[in-house]
C-alpha cells in the first residue's frame, strides 16, 4: 500500500519496537482524483488563471503607453490613472500567477503523503580520512612549509592589494584641505560664502531686508546676496556644485524678537540689531536645514532628531543630540538701513567632523560631547 | 483709417450754445455738491458713530468672553509664577481677531500647548465688534480685503508664475512647521503646527500677518502682500490637483506609507496564506479501483 510507513533504514532504532506502529491515518482522496470532469475543470480554472494574468501584462502595457502624464495629467476616481493603471495590473498578474499555481499544486499535483528519511550530517570515517590525507599530501607537496620565501611574497602582495582600495576611496571626494584650496568663494568646511558688509537677502525672491521692516515675531529665511548675482551688486556668478555648496552651507533664518529677551553673549554684544539676531540655518548635529522655530519661546527645533537651540541665548542647545551651539552670523546695518553681515560665520557652520578644532566649544561643556 | 482725426469734433462744437460750457459746469457743481451734503455728510457721520457703537459692544463682549485671560483692557495677565495667561493684546490688530475668534480658537476651551481651531462662538457681527475693540486698542493689521489674498484678478500667466513663485516660497518658509503638503506637523511640548489645506484664504492670510500662538509672524516687511497672496494661490492649486501619485495617506510621508505596507499589506498577504491551509480540498469519497 502506498500510504503505509515505508520501514525504517537507520541503525539507532531499537530492534523491536516497543508499540505497534499505528501508520498512517487512511488517505482521503481530491474530487479531482476521483472525476474526470473535476480534474478537467481545475485544469481550465488554473489555465484561465495564466491567461488572465497574461491579459493584465498587455493591459499594463497599454496603460504604459496610453495614460498620460507629466504636465497632463489622466486621472481616474481624483487618482493619477497612469499609477493606478500599472498597479493594478502588474499586481493582478503577479496574483493570478501565484494563485494559478497554488491551485495547481493543490488540486492536480500528486497529494499523496511522501516520507524521505534524513540521512546524517556527519562524513564517513573513510571519507574524513581521505579528506586529510589529500589535504597533507597537497601540502607536502607544494612545499609551503619548505619554501618560507614563496609563501611570504605571497603573503606580502596579497596584502598589498589592500592599497587600490585605500587610493580609490580617498579620491571618492575632495578632502577638507583639498576644499579649502579650491578657488571658488567661501571654498572649504570652515567657511562660507558671508563676506563682511554682504547683505542678508530673502530666500527665493533675493529682495534685501530692512531692519526697519521687520516686526517683532518675525522669521526670514536668508540668504547671502551672492546667492542671487545681479550687475548692481557685482557679485561673481556661482554655477552647479559651487551653487548649491556656497548656497547650503551659507543659509540663514533671521529672527526679531524684543531685545531685551536676549541674552548677550560673551563678546556677541554687538552682533544684534535692535533685536534682529541671525543664525546658521544648518544644525549643528547631522546638517538638517532647521527653520521650525517658536516665537513665544525663541526656540528652534530640528525635525530630524529633535535638536532644539535658543535664539536668544547664542544659540544654545536646550534639547537634543546637537553637541554645538548654533554658529551666530554677526549682523550690522549698511548706510541704507539694509542688514548685512559684519563678517563670516566665526566658526565653521553645521556638523562635526573629523579635523574639527575641538577647542571653541564654547557654551558646551566637554560632557556635552 | 486716418491716423489722426482733427474735424472729428467739429459738429457738436456748431450745435453747442455760447454760455452752454458755463451752464454745464455749474449743473455739475450743483449736483456733486448736493450729492454729497445729501448722501455722503450724514453716512459718514452714521459710521464714525457705527463704529464707536460697535467698539463699545465688543469691549462688552470683550468683558464678559475674554478678559478673565486677556484682562479687562486687554493688557495680558501674568500669573504669580511669571507665566502668561494670557497675552497682551494691544496691538495685535482686528487681523489677530478675526482669526482666532473666526476659526473658533478663542475662546480657548483651556490653557494648554495648543488651541485647536473648534465651533466658532461668536456670531459674525460679534467677531466685528470684538475685532473693532481689540483694534482700538493701538494699531496693529487690519482684516485683509480679498482682492489681497485672491488672484482672479489676474491674467492666466500671471496667475500660473504666481502659483510658482507661491509654490518656492511656501517650500522655503512654511513646510519646515507645516509639512511639505501643508498636512501640519509635531511642534515641541505637545503642540501641533495645524493642517492648513482647504483652510479660508482670509485665515491663511491673518495667521501670516499676526503670527497665532507659537508661530512665527510674516509681516508685510518679511513676506510682501503679493508674496502671501502666492502661497495660498499654490496651497489652493493643491486642493484642485488630482493625487495623481496615488492615496496620499495624510501626506505625512514614509510614516504612513510604512505603516499602511506593514500592517494592511503584509497583513493581508499572511491573512492570505492563512486563508489557503485552513481549506482542505479533499472529500470524503472513496476512490473507485478500476
Amino acid at each position: 500500500m502506498s500510504n503505509e510507513l515505508p520501514g525504517h533504514g537507520g541503525s539507532n532504532l531499537p530492534a523491536e519496537e516497543p508499540i505497534p506502529n499505528p501508520g498512517l491515518p487512511e488517505h482521503t482522496w481530491r474530487p479531482t482524483d476521483i472525476d474526470e470532469a473535476a480534474e478537467k475543470r481545475a485544469e481550465r480554472q488554473i489555465a484561465a488563471m495564466y491567461l488572465l494574468s497574461m491579459v493584465c501584462v498587455v493591459l499594463f502595457v497599454i496603460t504604459y503607453f496610453v495614460a498620460d502624464v507629466g504636465d497632463n495629467w489622466n486621472t481616474i476616481l481624483g487618482l493619477g490613472a497612469s499609477t493606478v493603471g500599472l498597479g493594478v495590473f502588474l499586481g493582478l498578474a503577479l496574483l493570478l500567477i501565484g494563485a494559478g499555481t497554488i491551485q495547481w499544486a493543490r488540486k492536480l499535483m500528486s497529494d499523496v503523503e511522501m516520507v524521505e528519511m534524513r540521512h546524517p550530517a556527519r562524513s564517513s570515517d573513510e571519507d574524513r580520512e581521505a579528506t586529510l590525507a589529500a589535504l597533507s599530501a597537497g601540502g607536502e607537496d607544494s612545499g609551503i612549509a619548505r619554501r618560507p620565501l614563496v609563501r611570504n611574497t605571497l603573503l606580502a602582495s596579497l596584502g598589498l592589494l589592500g592599497a587600490p582600495a585605500v587610493v580609490l576611496l580617498r579620491d571618492l571626494g575632495p578632502t577638507p584641505s583639498q576644499a579649502a584650496e579650491a578657488d571658488y568663494p567661501g571654498a572649504g568646511l570652515e567657511k562660507t560664502v558671508w563676506t563682511p558688509g554682504m547683505r542678508v537677502v530673502r530666500d527665493v525672491v533675493g529682495t534685501p531686508i530692512k531692519a526697519s521692516d521687520l516686526e517683532i515675531g518675525d522669521l526670514v529665511n536668508a540668504e547671502p546676496e551672492a546667492i542671487f548675482p545681479t550687475e548692481e551688486n557685482g557679485y561673481p556668478e556661482l554655477h552647479g556644485a559651487e551653487l548649491l555648496i556656497a548656497k547650503s552651507k551659507a543659509a540663514v533664518i533671521v529672527v526679531r524678537m524684543e531685545p531685551e529677551s536676549i541674552i548677550p553673549g560673551e563678546n556677541r554684544d554687538n552682533w544684534s540689531v535692535d533685536g534682529i539676531v541671525c543664525y546658521s540655518k544648518i544644525c549643528t548635529h547631522v546638517g538638517c536645514p532647521i527653520s521650525l522655530y517658536e516665537r513665544t519661546t525663541h526656540h528652534v527645533l530640528c525635525p530630524c532628531h529633535q535638536s532644539t537651540f535658543d535664539l536668544a541665548d547664542s544659540g544654545r542647545v536646550v534639547f537634543g543630540p546637537a553637541g554645538r551651539h548654533l554658529p551666530q552670523l554677526p549682523l550690522a546695518v549698511d548706510e541704507e538701513g539694509y542688514l548685512v553681515a559684519q563678517s563670516d560665520f566665526t566658526e565653521p557652520v553645521g556638523p562635526t567632523y573629523w579635523e574639527r578644532d575641538h577647542k571653541d566649544i564654547g557654551d558646551q561643556g566637554e560632557a556635552d560631547l | 483709417m486716418r491716423i489722426l482725426n482733427l474735424t472729428a469734433g467739429r459738429l457738436s462744437r456748431h450745435r453747442r450754445g455760447p454760455i452752454a460750457g458755463a451752464l454745464l459746469l455749474l449743473l455739475g457743481l450743483v449736483t456733486a455738491g448736493g450729492l454729497y451734503t445729501a448722501v455722503m455728510t450724514p453716512a459718514s457721520a452714521e459710521r464714525t458713530q457705527d463704529l464707536a457703537s460697535q467698539v463699545e459692544e465688543g469691549r462688552k463682549l470683550f468683558l464678559v468672553g475674554c478678559s478673565t485671560c486677556h484682562g479687562t483692557n486687554g493688557e495680558g495677565i501674568t500669573t504669580d509664577r511669571g507665566n502668561n495667561l494670557g497675552p497682551s493684546l494691544v496691538g495685535v490688530g482686528a487681523a489677530a481677531v478675526d482669526f482666532q475668534v473666526g476659526t473658533g480658537r478663542m475662546p480657548m476651551a483651556q490653557p494648554g500647548a495648543q488651541a485647536p481651531r473648534k465651533d466658532v462662538a461668536y456670531s459674525e457681527e460679534e467677531t466685528a465688534a470684538l475685532a473693532a475693540f481689540v483694534a482700538s486698542l493701538g494699531p496693529g493689521p487690519a482684516i485683509p480685503d480679498e482682492s489681497d489674498y485672491s488672484i482672479e484678478g489676474l491674467d492666466s500667466a500671471a496667475q500660473e508664475a504666481a502659483i510658482v513663485r507661491g509654490g518656492q516660497l511656501f517650500l522655503t518658509n512654511c513646510t519646515a512647521c507645516h509639512n511639505f503638503e501643508g498636512s501640519g506637523g509635531a511642534m515641541p511640548r505637545g503642540g501641533y503646527a495645524p493642517k492648513i489645506r482647504g483652510v479660508e484664504p482670509k485665515y491663511i492670510y491673518e495667521a501670516l500677518l499676526t503670527g497665532p500662538q507659537t508661530m512665527p509672524t510674516f509681516s508685510n516687511g518679511n513676506l510682501t502682500p503679493d508674496e502671501k497672496r502666492d502661497i495660498i494661490a499654490y496651497l489652493g492649486s493643491l486642493d484642485d490637483a488630482a493625487a495623481i501619485g496615488g492615496f496620499t495617506m495624510g501626506g505625512l510621508g514614509p510614516v504612513a506609507e510604512g505603516l499602511f505596507a506593514w500592517v494592511v499589506g503584509i497583513g493581508a498577504l499572511v491573512g492570505f496564506a492563512v486563508w489557503i491551509a485552513a481549506h482542505t480540498t479533499r472529500s470524503n469519497k472513496k476512490k473507485v479501483e478500476a
